[in-house]
C-alpha cells in the first residue's frame, strides 16, 4: 500500500522574533499566489518557527528561499477527530498506546463539518502511518487535504 | 619614592644596562633556542652586532604567529625540568599562546609586580582583594605572587559571585582591590544595590586595575564611587604578564620597567620607529627572562611613550593607555578574543562558515557580547528541540574555545549588514 499519500507537505520558516517578520513571510506567499491552509507559530525569546500547510508547497518553498528566508520542507500527518468532548483525548490515547513520539501538533480549523483536523509531526512518520492505519484513527490523505 | 633605587636610574644608565643585557640575551637565545639561532644566523646577527641601544633595530620582529608555529614549548630556552609554571593566552586560531617560567622568572615577575604595586602606593600594611580569575590567565597569579612578595595580606577571591566578593571586601577590610576596571564598577553598583556605601562602609583606598582598556572618565567614576585612587597597569603574557608597566602616584602614564624590558614604538606598516612621542605599535624586548627570552615582540597595542622625567622622580619611559590594536583582537570581560577563534568554532559545527557578527555592549558596568549567526539550511531545524540543541552545542563549543561565555543568536539570512560584500565582524558599542 502506498503510504506516501498520507504525508502532507509542510513548509517551516525561520523567523527572528521582531516586528514585521511574520508579515514579510505572508507577503511573499501572497505575491507567489500561494494559499495558506493551516499554520502554527512556535516562538522563543529570540526566534520563531512558522509552519504552513499550503496549496502549492513547492511554489511557496521556492518563493521564500528566493527572498532570503530559510525554509524547510517536511511531512506531517493529518488526522480527523470528532468535534466533541473527548475527541482529541481519544486520539492522543491511541498515539500514547502506540508509543509514537509527537514532536509538535497544531490544528486545521474549520476543515470538515463536525470534525476537527489535527496536524502531527511525528519523530518517525513511517512508523506512525503504519501504526495509525491499523488503529481506529481517521488518517486523511493528501488529496483530501487539498480539497478542504 | 617606591623604595627601589633601580627606579631612579638615569637615561644613560638605563641605556647602558639595556645594551649590555641585550647583548647577553642574544647570546643566550642563540645557544638555547633553535628558532632564534636560525633567525639570527640568517641575517648574520650576533652579540657583537649590538653596540648601542639603537642597534636593536637590526633584530627581526617576533610575532604571535611565531608562538603558534612553535606551539607549545618551541620558544623555551630551558629544559622542562627547569620550568615551574605554564600560563597561556588566546591565540589567533586554535591553539593558545603558551608561556613558561623558571623559578628565577617567577622571582623576577614577582619583583616587577611588587614594584608596580609599590608605585601605586601599596605596602605590606595593605589587605589586597584579588578578583582576577586564577588560572592560565596571567593576571590572577601574577598579581598574587607580586603582592605576596611585597608582604601584603592577600585575599585570593578569584572571579564570580559579586555579592560574596563584596561581603569579603567588607568583612576582611580590604584596602586594595585588584580586578578589571569594568568589574570594579560592577562591584560598586552591586554594593549600592545591597545598601552598602563603598565610601563609608568599605576600607578600600587603592584600585589596581588592568587587563582591558579603560578611560580617564571611568577612572574618575571609579575613584568617586569606591573612594579610592585607581591605578592602571599593563602587561602581556608573552612578555611576562602584569608587571611590564604601571602607574605611579602621578597617574600620568605607566612607567615601563626599563631595567627588564626595552620598549619601542614603531609604525605598524613600515616597521620603522616613529618620532619620539608619536603613536604607534608597542614592541617589547625582554632582558631578564630565562625560560622565554623575547626579542622585539609586536604587541599589536597602539600607544605612545613619554621619556621625560616624571614628577615622581623616575625617568622610566611612560606609556599611555593603549588606544587601540593593529589587529582585530577584542577584550571582553578582560579576556582576549580573536574573531578567528569564533570562526573556527562555527566552521566546526557547520562545515561551512556562516555569516556572523560579534556585537559587544556594556550593560551596566559589564561587557555583554552576543554572536549573531545567520541561519542557513544546516543551522535551521523544523523543531524547537533540535534548534535549541544546536544553539546549546555552539554555546558550549564557544565557551570551551574562548574561556568565557558568549551566546550565539541565530538570525535571518542576509540580516547582517555587509559593506561591499564583506560582513563587518565586530560591532563594539561600548563607550570606554
Amino acid at each position: 500500500m502506498d503510504t506516501e499519500v498520507y504525508k502532507i507537505d509542510q513548509i517551516s520558516v525561520f523567523i527572528e522574533n521582531k516586528k514585521g517578520r511574520f508579515f514579510s513571510v505572508t507577503k511573499v506567499l501572497k505575491e507567489a499566489g500561494v494559499n495558506i491552509r493551516a499554520m502554527s507559530l512556535a516562538d522563543t525569546v529570540d526566534f520563531g518557527i512558522l509552519r504552513f500547510i499550503v496549496d502549492k508547497p513547492k511554489v511557496a518553498y521556492d518563493a521564500l528561499m528566493d527572498k532570503d528566508f530559510i525554509a524547510r520542507k517536511n511531512s506531517v500527518l493529518a488526522i480527523a477527530v470528532d468535534d466533541e468532548c473527548g475527541g482529541l483525548s481519544n486520539l492522543l490515547g491511541i498515539i500514547t498506546k502506540e508509543d509514537l513520539n509527537v514532536e509538535y501538533m497544531y490544528t486545521f480549523i474549520n476543515a470538515l463539518e463536525k470534525k476537527a483536523v489535527m496536524l502531527f509531526r511525528f519523530e518517525d512518520i513511517d512508523v506512525a502511518i503504519e501504526k495509525l492505519l491499523s488503529s481506529d484513527v481517521e488518517l486523511l490523505n493528501r488529496d483530501y487535504i487539498k480539497n478542504v | 619614592m617606591w623604595d627601589n633605587p633601580k627606579n631612579l636610574l638615569s637615561r644613560q644608565d638605563i641605556e647602558n644596562l639595556q645594551t649590555e643585557l641585550l647583548r647577553e640575551n642574544i647570546d643566550y637565545a642563540f645557544s638555547n633556542v633553535k628558532f632564534y639561532k636560525e633567525k639570527f644566523s640568517k641575517i648574520g646577527i650576533n652579540k657583537s652586532s649590538i653596540n648601542s641601544i639603537e642597534d636593536i633595530q637590526k633584530l627581526p620582529f617576533t610575532t604571535k604567529e611565531d608562538f603558534r608555529d612553535n606551539y607549545p614549548f618551541g620558544l623555551f630556552a630551558v629544559p622542562m625540568k627547569n620550568i615551574v609554571r605554564i600560563h597561556a593566552s588566546s591565540g589567533t586560531t586554535g591553539k593558545p599562546t603558551v608561556v613558561g617560567y623558571t623559578k628565577k622568572d617567577i622571582d623576577t615577575w614577582s619583583d616587577l609586580v611588587a614594584r608596580v604595586a609599590r608605585s601605586a602606593s601599596v605596602t605590606d600594611e595593605d589587605i589586597v582583594h584579588i578578583a582576577f580569575g586564577y588560572g592560565l590567565f596571567t593576571g590572577g597569579f601574577g598579581l598574587h605572587y607580586g603582592l605576596e612578595k611585597l608582604g601584603a595580606a592577600i585575599v585570593p577571591a578569584s572571579s564570580g559571585n559579586t555579592k560574596r566578593q563584596i561581603m569579603l571586601i567588607k568583612d576582611y577590610g580590604a584596602t586594595v582591590l585588584v580586578c578589571t576596571p569594568s568589574y570594579a564598577m560592577h562591584i560598586a553598583e552591586v554594593a549600592k544595590e545591597l545598601g552598602i556605601n563603598p565610601k563609608e562602609d568599605l576600607c578600600l583606598r587603592v584600585g589596581m586595575f588592568g587587563a582591558e582598556p579603560w578611560s580617564e572618565g571611568l577612572r574618575k567614576k571609579l575613584e568617586e564611587a569606591l573612594g579610592i585612587k585607581a591605578y592602571d597597569n599593563y602587561g602581556l603574557s608573552e612578555a611576562m604578564g602584569p608587571g611590564v608597566a604601571g602607574e605611579c602616584e602621578t597617574q600620568n602614564g605607566m612607567h615601563i620597567y626599563e631595567d627588564n624590558f626595552i620598549a619601542e614604538i614603531i609604525d605598524p606598516d613600515t616597521g620603522r620607529p616613529v618620532k619620539d612621542g608619536e603613536y604607534g605599535e608597542l614592541v617589547i624586548t625582554t632582558l631578564t627572562k630565562e625560560a622565554l627570552p623575547l626579542f622585539r615582540y609586536r604587541t599589536r597595542d597602539i600607544t605612545r611613550l613619554n621619556k621625560e622625567k616624571c614628577a615622581c622622580g623616575s625617568i622610566f619611559a611612560r606609556m599611555d593607555k593603549p588606544i587601540g590594536r593593529t589587529d582585530d583582537m577584542m577584550i571582553i570581560r578582560g579576556v582576549n578574543i580573536f574573531p578567528s577563534q569564533i570562526e573556527e568554532v562555527l566552521f566546526g559545527i557547520d562545515g561551512i562558515s556562516p555569516h556572523y557578527q560579534i556585537v559587544i555592549n556594556r550593560v551596566g558596568a559589564l561587557d555583554d557580547a552576543v554572536i549573531l549567526v545567520e541561519a542557513n539550511e544546516h543551522l535551521f531545524f523544523d523543531d524547537m528541540k533540535h534548534q535549541r540543541m544546536l544553539v546549546d552545542e555552539i554555546n558550549a563549543e564557544l565557551k570551551s574555545a574562548l574561556g568565557i561565555e558568549i551566546k550565539v543568536k541565530i538570525v535571518e539570512p542576509s540580516s547582517i549588514e555587509r559593506s561591499i560584500g564583506k560582513a563587518k565582524r565586530i560591532i563594539d558599542n561600548r563607550k570606554i
